[in-house]
C-alpha cells in the first residue's frame, strides 16, 4: 500500500517534470461570441486530455476574430460566418490563406406557449410579427389576443440569425420584449400563453411549442439537409492548413466522439 | 521620546488619511475611465441626437443610437416605483417610530431591514416567475413584464432604505418637541402631521431620494421584469427598457471598442449623472432643513 502510493508520487512528480519539458504548445482562439460556449468546452476537454497545450479563448466577435487571424496575433478565429472576399484579399495580401472549418450548425427555432393552437409559419408571417405588422394571433389562426413579441438582445449570434435569415434587412420593431439569453426567452415563452420567442435549438423543452417554419420542423436532421430555412454553419478558421497543436485541436473539434459531443452540449447541432 | 510619539501620531494620522483617500481615489478613476470609453461616441452622433433620438438599434446598418427611450423608461419606472415606495416607506417609519409599542418595533425594524438583503436576483425572479403571470391574467394583457411590475419590484428595494432611514430621522426629533405639542391640547395624530413630521423632514427627504437613486440604478430586477422594449410608454402596462437593462444586456457582446461599446458606455455616463444629481439633492435637503437642536422650528 505505501509502496503504491510513493509510486504515485513519482509518477506525478515526473509527469509535472514531463509536462514541464513539452510545454510548447500554446493555441490562441478568438472571435464570435456565439462559437465561444463550443471553444471554451471543448478548449477545456482538451487540456485536459494533453495537459502540455495551454489554449487562451477569448470572444470579440466574428470580425474581430478573422482581423485577428489575418494579423496574425491568433492561431484560431472563431466566425459565426463564412468569410467576405474583402477580409480573404486582406489576408492573401498578408501572405496567409485562411482555411474554413465548419465546426458545427446553429438552428434556431420559434417557440410558443404549448396552450397555443399555432404549429407553423411561414417566413413572411415571422417577419411580419417581429416588425409589428401582424399583432394578433387572429391573424394567424389563434386565439383573439394580442401577440407578446419576445426578441434578444441586439448584439447576440442567436439575434444575428434571426435578423438575417428573418428580418431580411428590416427592423425588429421597438414594441417587441428583450431578453438577454436563450434561457430567458424560453422562461419567458413557457410563462406567457401569449407570447412568442426564438431560442437555440438546444433549449427547447416540454414547457415550450416549438413551431415548424415554412412547414419543416427545425431539428439536426433538417438542419445538416439544408431544409430548415434559420439555421447557419459556425466555422473556425486557421491560417493556412493547420498544423502540430493547432492541426491536432481542430481534429479534436471534429470528432464525433469528443468536440462535437461538446457541440451539442453548448446547445447546437453536431456535424453527425 | 516626545518627537517619537509625534512621528507615530503623524504616520497613524497618514495612514487613515491614506484609507480615506483610496475611495476617492477609486471613483475618480472609475468616472474618468467611463467618461474616456463614453465619450467618442459623439463623434458619430449629436449629443442631442444620442439623447432625444427615438430609435435605438445599435447593431443595425447604419446603427441608430438614439436613448430617448430608454431615458423615458429608466424615469417612468423610478417615478412609479416612488409613488409605491414613499407612502409604504414612510408610513411604516411613522408606526414603528411613533406608533409601535417597543417591541412591535423590535421585530418589525429588523425585518423590514432584512428586505433589503434579499438578493436583487430573487426579487426579479418573484416578479418573473408569480407577479408577471398573475399580472397578465388579471388585466389581460399582452405581458406581465412590464413597467408597472418592474416599478412594483423596485419599490420593494426601496421601501426598506427608505422606512430604515426615515425611522430614524423621526426617532430622533427631540422628545421637547412632542411633549409640548401634546400639552397644548393636540392630539397623538395632530402632534405626527403638524410637529414631528415636519420636524424630522430633511430626513425623510434623504431616505426618500437615497431609495430613489437606489431604484434607478438598480440592474438585475429591471433586466428581468422590465420587458426589455426600447419604445416610449404609453401605459403603465408597456413593456419598457430602463438604462441599466440595456447595458447589462449588451455589454458582454458589444465587440471592444466599437461605436456601441461607446455608446453603452455613454448611456452610463447618463446614468451616473442622474443618480449624482440625486445625490447631490439629498446631501443638499440634508444639509438646509437639518434641525439643529429644538429651537429651530
Amino acid at each position: 500500500m505505501k509502496k503504491a502510493k510513493w509510486l504515485m508520487v513519482v509518477t506525478v512528480l515526473l509527469a509535472c517534470a514531463g509536462a514541464e519539458q513539452v510545454w510548447a504548445g500554446t493555441i490562441k482562439i478568438n472571435g464570435s461570441t456565439t462559437v465561444l460556449p463550443i471553444a471554451q468546452k471543448v478548449a477545456e476537454a482538451y487540456m485536459k486530455e494533453f495537459p502540455e497545450v495551454s489554449i487562451a479563448v477569448s470572444g470579440g466577435g466574428s470580425g474581430n476574430g478573422i482581423k485577428a487571424l489575418i494579423d496574425g496575433t491568433t492561431d484560431v478565429a472563431n466566425s459565426s460566418r463564412f468569410i467576405k472576399g474583402k477580409e480573404v484579399q486582406a489576408a492573401v495580401e498578408k501572405g496567409r490563406y485562411p482555411v474554413p472549418f465548419a465546426v458545427a450548425y446553429d438552428c434556431i427555432v420559434p417557440v410558443v406557449h404549448p396552450a397555443n393552437p399555432v404549429k407553423d409559419l411561414t417566413l413572411e408571417q415571422l417577419k411580419s410579427i417581429y416588425m409589428g405588422k401582424i399583432s394578433n394571433w387572429k391573424e394567424l389562426g389563434g386565439v383573439d389576443k394580442k401577440i407578446a413579441v419576445i426578441s434578444r438582445d441586439t448584439s447576440s449570434g442567436t439575434y444575428e440569425v434571426w435578423e438575417e435569415k428573418v428580418m431580411d434587412k428590416e427592423r425588429v420593431f421597438p414594441g417587441a420584449l428583450l431578453q438577454a439569453s436563450n434561457g430567458a426567452v424560453a422562461q419567458a415563452v413557457a410563462k406567457n400563453e401569449n407570447a412568442i420567442g426564438y431560442v437555440g435549438f438546444g433549449y427547447l423543452n416540454e414547457d415550450l411549442k416549438g413551431l415548424t417554419v415554412n412547414g419543416v420542423e427545425g431539428n439536426a436532421e433538417t438542419t445538416l439537409s439544408g431544409k430548415y430555412p434559420v439555421s447557419r454553419a459556425l466555422f473556425m478558421f486557421t491560417g493556412g492548413w493547420p498544423e502540430g497543436d493547432v492541426l491536432n485541436f481542430i481534429n479534436y473539434v471534429l470528432n464525433p466522439m469528443k468536440g462535437q459531443k461538446y457541440v451539442k452540449e453548448a446547445g447546437f447541432v453536431p456535424l453527425y | 521620546m516626545f518627537a517619537d510619539r509625534q512621528n507615530k501620531e503623524r504616520i497613524i494620522r497618514l495612514i487613515f488619511l491614506l484609507a480615506a483617500s483610496i475611495s476617492i481615489l477609486i471613483l475618480s478613476l472609475i468616472v474618468v475611465f467611463l467618461f474616456m470609453e463614453g465619450l467618442p461616441i459623439f463623434r458619430e452622433v449629436s449629443i442631442r441626437g444620442f439623447l432625444f433620438g427615438r430609435e435605438w438599434y445599435p447593431t443595425s446598418d447604419p446603427p441608430d443610437f438614439g436613448i430617448f427611450p430608454l431615458l423615458t423608461a429608466s424615469f417612468a419606472v423610478t417615478l412609479l416605483s416612488a409613488m409605491v415606495a414613499i407612502p409604504l416607506g414612510v408610513m411604516t417609519a411613522v408606526y414603528l417610530a411613533e406608533i409601535a409599542s417597543r417591541r412591535v418595533r423590535q421585530i418589525f425594524k429588523p425585518v423590514v431591514e432584512l428586505l433589503a438583503a434579499l438578493p436583487s436576483v430573487v426579487i426579479g425572479f418573484f416578479g418573473m416567475v408569480i407577479v408577471a403571470p398573475y399580472l397578465q391574467r388579471t388585466f389581460d394583457l399582452a405581458t406581465g413584464l412590464n413597467l408597472f411590475n418592474a416599478s412594483l419590484m423596485l419599490a420593494f428595494m426601496s421601501v426598506p432604505t427608505i422606512t430604515s432611514i426615515s425611522e430614524d430621522a423621526i426617532y430622533s426629533v427631540p422628545a421637547e418637541l412632542k411633549e409640548a405639542s401634546l400639552a397644548l391640547g393636540a392630539t397623538h395624530w395632530e402632534t405626527i402631521i403638524r410637529v414631528i413630521l415636519p420636524a424630522s423632514l430633511s430626513g425623510v427627504s434623504t431616505a426618500v431620494i437615497l431609495g430613489m437613486s437606489r431604484a434607478i440604478g438598480e440592474t438585475m430586477v429591471v433586466l428581468m421584469v422590465a420587458g426589455g422594449a426600447a419604445m416610449i410608454p404609453t401605459s403603465i402596462f408597456d413593456p419598457v427598457r430602463p438604462m441599466p437593462a440595456s447595458i447589462a444586456a449588451e455589454m458582454a457582446e458589444a465587440p471592444f471598442r466599437s461605436e456601441h461599446y461607446y455608446a453603452l458606455f455613454a448611456t452610463g455616463m447618463v446614468l451616473f449623472l442622474f443618480t449624482l444629481v440625486f445625490n447631490v439633492i439629498a446631501d443638499y435637503i440634508a444639509q438646509k432643513h437639518k434641525q439643529v437642536g429644538a429651537a429651530t422650528l
